[in-house]
C-alpha cells in the first residue's frame, strides 16, 4: 500500500509535468504560426511529394517524383519571383506512417501543397489532415474510387479512378471477345476495389467471372491458381501491385494456363516483368488512366517530356512520370499567376485549364479530372509500349 | 463450392504437401530449439531468409539461367548444400551472440525472447539495407528489393494416374523427406542425438551425466539451421525469387505447424507441417483463397481445444529411441 501511494503521487507529478510541457509546446507551436503568418509569405514556396520512396512498390513512385522534379526545376531555371523547393515524404506506402508525416509536412514545413499521396490507402487517411489544415492536395496516381466521394475540398487527382479504368477494361475486354473473366485481387483498397469494379463492368457486357483473393503478403498462390484453371478463363485480371503480380502471373503459367494475364496501373512497371520473369511475362496486359507515351502518339509535348526525362534521370519515362509532371504544373501554374498561400492556390486549382504533358489539366467539383481516358499497355521484350486507348485497342 | 474442393482436389493435394513439407522443414528448427531450451527461437524465420539469398548467391554465381531434368536436382542439391552451410553458420553466430550470453548469466526466458525478437529485425535490416545492396545490386526501377531472373527452372509434369505433378513440388516433397529422416535418425541413432534428447528431459542431470551442454545447444542451432537452409533452397526452386521479410509469414506458419503438431516434438512439427500446408489448400478451395488463414487457425485453436500439447502432443523429452 505504501509503495503504491507513493507510485501515485509520483505519477501525478509526472502527469502534470507532461500536461504543463505540452500546453508549452502548444503554445510555441500557435506563436510560430502567427510569426510566419506576419512575415506575409516569403519568395520561396514548398511543395511536398509523398509516396511510397523505398518500400517494396516504389517503382510506381519513384517515376512521379521524378516528374514533379523535373517540372519544379524547370520553372525554378527560369528565375521567376517566387520559387518553389520540393520536399520528399516517404511514407512507404504505409497510411500509419503517411499521417505523421503529413502532420508534420504541415505543422513544421508548412508546405503549401502536396503532390500525392502515391495511393489511395495513404490518401484516405491523409486527407482528413490537409482538409483540416486547408492545403490543396495533387496526386498523381491514387485511384480509388471512394477518394472523389469524401466531399474534400482541398483534394485533386490527375489520373482517372477506377470506375474510369474498369469501365476502359471492360470495353477492351468485349472488343476483345473475352467471355470468360477472373479476377484476383490483394484485398487491400486498391486492388480489391480495382477489381471488383471491374467484374462489374465486364458482367454487365455479357461476361461470366469468378473471383479469388491473394495474401499480398504471402508468396505461394497455388491454390488462386488451381481455382483459374479449373474455371479455364479468357482473361485473368488482377487488381493489386506489381510485386504481386509478378509473383501470380509466374505461377500462373508455370501451373499450365495459357489465357491472357491482365493488371492495372499497380502493376505498370518493370518490375512485373522481372518478377513474372520475362518469357512468362510476354502479352501480359496492363490497364491504366496513366499515359507513358515516349514517342509522342498522343500529343507532342509527351515527347519532349520524355526526352528531357531521359536527358535528366537517364531512364526512359515510366508508370506516371507524366503525372507527377502534371500534378506539379498544377501548383507551378498556380505560383505563375502569384498564388502562394494554401488557400489561394486551392481556389486557382478550382479553375485551372491547361494542357499538360499528358492530359488537360482540368478539375471537376469533386477534384477528379474533366476527361478520363484509359490505355491499354501490353508486355513485348522488357518493355511496356502504348497499345492504345482503351476504346480503340484490341488483342486477338 | 463443394464441386470446386472435389475438382481440386488433386491439386490442392499437391500443393498442400509440397507448401507443407517447407513448412515441416522450417518448424523443426523451432520445435528443437523450444525442446531443448525451452525458448521460441523468432529469429529462425530470418536464418531462413539467410538462406534463400545463399541459394539466389549459388545459382548466380553459377551462372545457370535455364536449367531442367537431371540437372536441376544437382542445383537444388548444390543450393541446399550451400544454403544449408550459411543458415547453420547463421544459426550458430546467433545462439552465440544472442542467446548464450543471457544463458550464462541466467536471464529470464523473457529476455531472451525479447533478444531473439531484436536478432529478427537485426538480421532483417542488416540484409534490407547493407547484404541486398551490396552482394545483389538494386532493381531496375531504383527499388532496393532484387527481384530475381537469373534462374529458370524447366517445369516438367509427371503423371500419376489422374494426379499431374510438376518436377520442381515432387523435388521439394522428396527433398524436404528426406532430410526429416535423416534428422530422425540424427536425434534417435547417434550419440549427440542422445544428448540433445537427455539435455531436453532434463538438461541438470544431462550435466551430470557428462553432456556438454553448450556443445548440445550449438549443435541444436546448426542442425535447426542447416534445416532452414534446405527447406530456404527447396522455397527458392518453387518461388525463383526472395527478399528480406520473406521469412515473416513462413516463420509464423512454421511456428504455428509446430504447435499444431506439438511443440518439442520432432516428429509433431512434420505432421504440424503437412497438415497444415494440407489445410489452407483444402481451405482455399473450399472457400476461396482469401480464407485460408482463417480455415487453417481455426482447425489450429480447436485442435489446442481438445489437445493443448498438439496432434502429437509427447515433447521431444519423452521421444523414444
Amino acid at each position: 500500500m505504501e509503495r503504491l501511494g507513493t507510485l501515485r503521487r509520483n505519477m501525478m507529478r509526472i502527469t502534470g509535468a507532461v500536461a504543463v510541457s505540452a500546453v508549452l509546446a502548444l503554445g510555441a507551436v500557435a506563436c510560430g504560426d502567427s510569426d510566419d503568418g506576419g512575415s506575409g509569405g516569403g519568395n520561396e514556396v514548398t511543395l511536398g511529394f509523398m509516396g511510397d520512396l523505398t518500400g517494396e512498390n516504389s517503382g510506381l513512385v519513384i517515376p512521379p517524383k521524378q516528374g514533379a522534379q523535373l517540372a519544379i526545376e524547370q520553372y525554378n531555371a527560369t528565375n521567376p519571383k517566387t520559387k518553389i523547393k520540393l520536399k520528399t515524404y516517404d511514407s512507404q506506402g504505409k497510411p500509419e506512417q503517411a499521417t505523421s508525416l503529413a502532420l508534420g509536412a504541415v505543422k513544421q514545413d508548412k508546405i503549401a501543397g502536396l503532390i500525392g499521396p502515391a495511393f489511395s490507402g495513404e490518401s484516405q487517411s491523409v486527407g482528413p489532415i490537409l482538409e483540416e489544415a486547408k492545403i490543396p492536395s495533387v496526386s498523381p496516381s491514387a485511384t480509388n474510387i471512394t477518394l472523389a466521394e469524401k466531399g474534400w475540398k482541398y483534394w485533386h487527382r490527375v489520373v482517372a479512378d477506377d470506375a474510369a479504368q474498369s469501365a476502359g477494361v471492360g470495353t477492351f475486354a468485349t472488343n476483345s471477345g473475352m467471355k470468360k473473366v477472373f479476377l484476383v485481387s490483394d484485398n487491400q483498397d486498391y486492388g480489391k476495389g480495382l477489381a471488383d469494379a471491374i467484374e462489374k463492368a465486364v458482367k454487365a457486357k455479357g461476361a461470366q467471372t469468378q473471383s479469388d483473393a491473394v495474401d499480398d503478403k504471402g508468396t505461394d498462390y497455388s491454390s488462386t491458381v488451381n481455382k483459374i484453371n479449373q474455371f479455364k478463363p479468357d482473361l485473368v485480371y488482377f487488381g493489386g501491385y506489381y510485386a504481386v503480380a509478378g509473383r501470380l502471373f509466374k505461377q500462373l503459367r508455370e501451373g499450365g494456363y495459357k489465357g491472357k494475364m491482365m493488371s492495372g496501373d499497380g502493376s505498370l512497371a518493370s518490375g512485373l516483368i522481372e518478377g513474372t520473369g520475362k518469357e512468362n511475362a510476354q502479352g501480359a496486359l496492363l490497364s491504366c488512366g496513366c499515359l507513358i507515351d515516349p514517342t509522342g502518339k498522343t500529343n507532342p509535348k509527351a515527347k519532349k517530356f520524355s526526352d528531357d526525362y531521359k536527358a535528366k534521370f537517364g531512364s526512359e519515362v515510366a508508370i506516371y512520370s507524366t503525372e507527377g509532371f502534371d500534378a506539379a504544373t498544377a501548383f507551378i501554374e498556380a505560383v505563375k499567376a502569384g498564388k502562394t498561400e494554401p488557400e489561394d492556390i486551392n481556389t486557382y486549382l478550382k479553375t485551372i485549364d491547361v494542357q499538360g504533358v499528358g492530359k488537360k489539366i482540368k478539375f471537376a467539383e469533386n477534384g477528379e479530372l474533366a476527361t478520363e481516358d484509359i490505355f491499354i499497355y501490353e508486355v513485348e521484350g522488357d518493355k511496356l509500349p502504348l497499345l492504345g486507348n482503351s476504346n480503340e485497342a484490341k488483342v486477338s | 463450392m463443394l464441386d470446386d474442393f472435389i475438382n481440386q482436389f488433386w491439386p490442392s493435394t499437391i500443393d498442400g504437401l509440397a507448401l507443407g513439407a517447407i513448412y515441416a522443414l522450417l518448424a523443426l528448427g523451432y520445435t528443437m530449439v523450444y525442446g531443448v531450451l525451452r525458448l521460441i527461437n523468432f529469429a529462425h524465420a530470418d536464418i531462413f531468409m539467410v538462406g534463400t539469398f545463399a541459394a539466389l548467391w549459388t545459382v548466380r554465381t553459377l551462372g545457370v539461367s535455364t536449367v531442367g531434368g537431371v540437372a536441376l536436382i544437382g542445383v537444388v542439391a548444390l543450393c541446399a548444400v550451400v544454403a544449408g552451410v550459411v543458415a547453420g553458420g547463421s544459426a550458430m553466430v546467433l545462439e552465440v551472440v544472442a542467446y548464450r550470453p543471457l544463458r550464462k548469466r541466467g536471464a529470464s526466458r523473457l529476455a531472451a525472447l525479447i533478444s531473439a525478437i531484436g536478432a529478427s529485425i537485426f538480421i532483417q535490416q542488416l540484409f534490407a539495407t547493407v547484404v541486398v545492396h551490396r552482394v545483389f545490386g538494386t532493381s531496375k526501377e531504383g527499388g532496393k528489393l532484387p527481384v530475381d531472373e537469373h534462374f529458370k527452372k524447366l517445369t516438367d509434369v509427371v503423371d500419376i494416374g489422374p494426379i499431374q505433378i510438376s518436377n520442381d513440388k515432387l523435388i521439394i516433397f522428396l527433398g524436404a523427406v528426406l532430410m526429416m529422416v535423416a534428422l530422425d535418425q540424427f536425434v534417435n541413432r547417434t550419440k549427440l542425438g542422445r544428448g540433445i534428447r537427455s539435455t531436453a528431459q532434463d538438461p541438470e542431470t544431462a550435466v551430470l551425466m557428462g553432456v556438454n551442454i553448450d556443445r548440445v545447444v550449438s549443435v541444436t542451432f546448426v542442425v535447426g539451421g542447416v534445416m532452414a537452409g534446405v527447406a530456404a533452397a527447396l522455397y527458392f526452386l518453387r518461388f525463383e525469387q526472395t527478399n528480406y521479410f520473406v521469412g515473416f509469414l513462413l516463420g509464423i506458419k512454421a511456428f504455428t505447424a509446430a504447435v499444431l503438431g506439438g511443440i518439442g516434438n520432432i516428429r509433431g512439427a512434420l505432421a504440424g507441417g503437412f497438415v497444415l500446408g494440407l489445410l489452407e489448400m483444402y481451405g482455399s478451395s473450399l472457400f476461396g483463397s482469401q480464407w485460408r488463414d482463417v480455415v487453417a487457425f481455426t482447425v489450429l485453436i480447436l485442435v489446442l481445444m481438445f489437445r493443448p500439447t498438439g496432434i502429437l502432443g509427447e515433447s521431444l523429452q519423452q521421444a523414444r529411441a
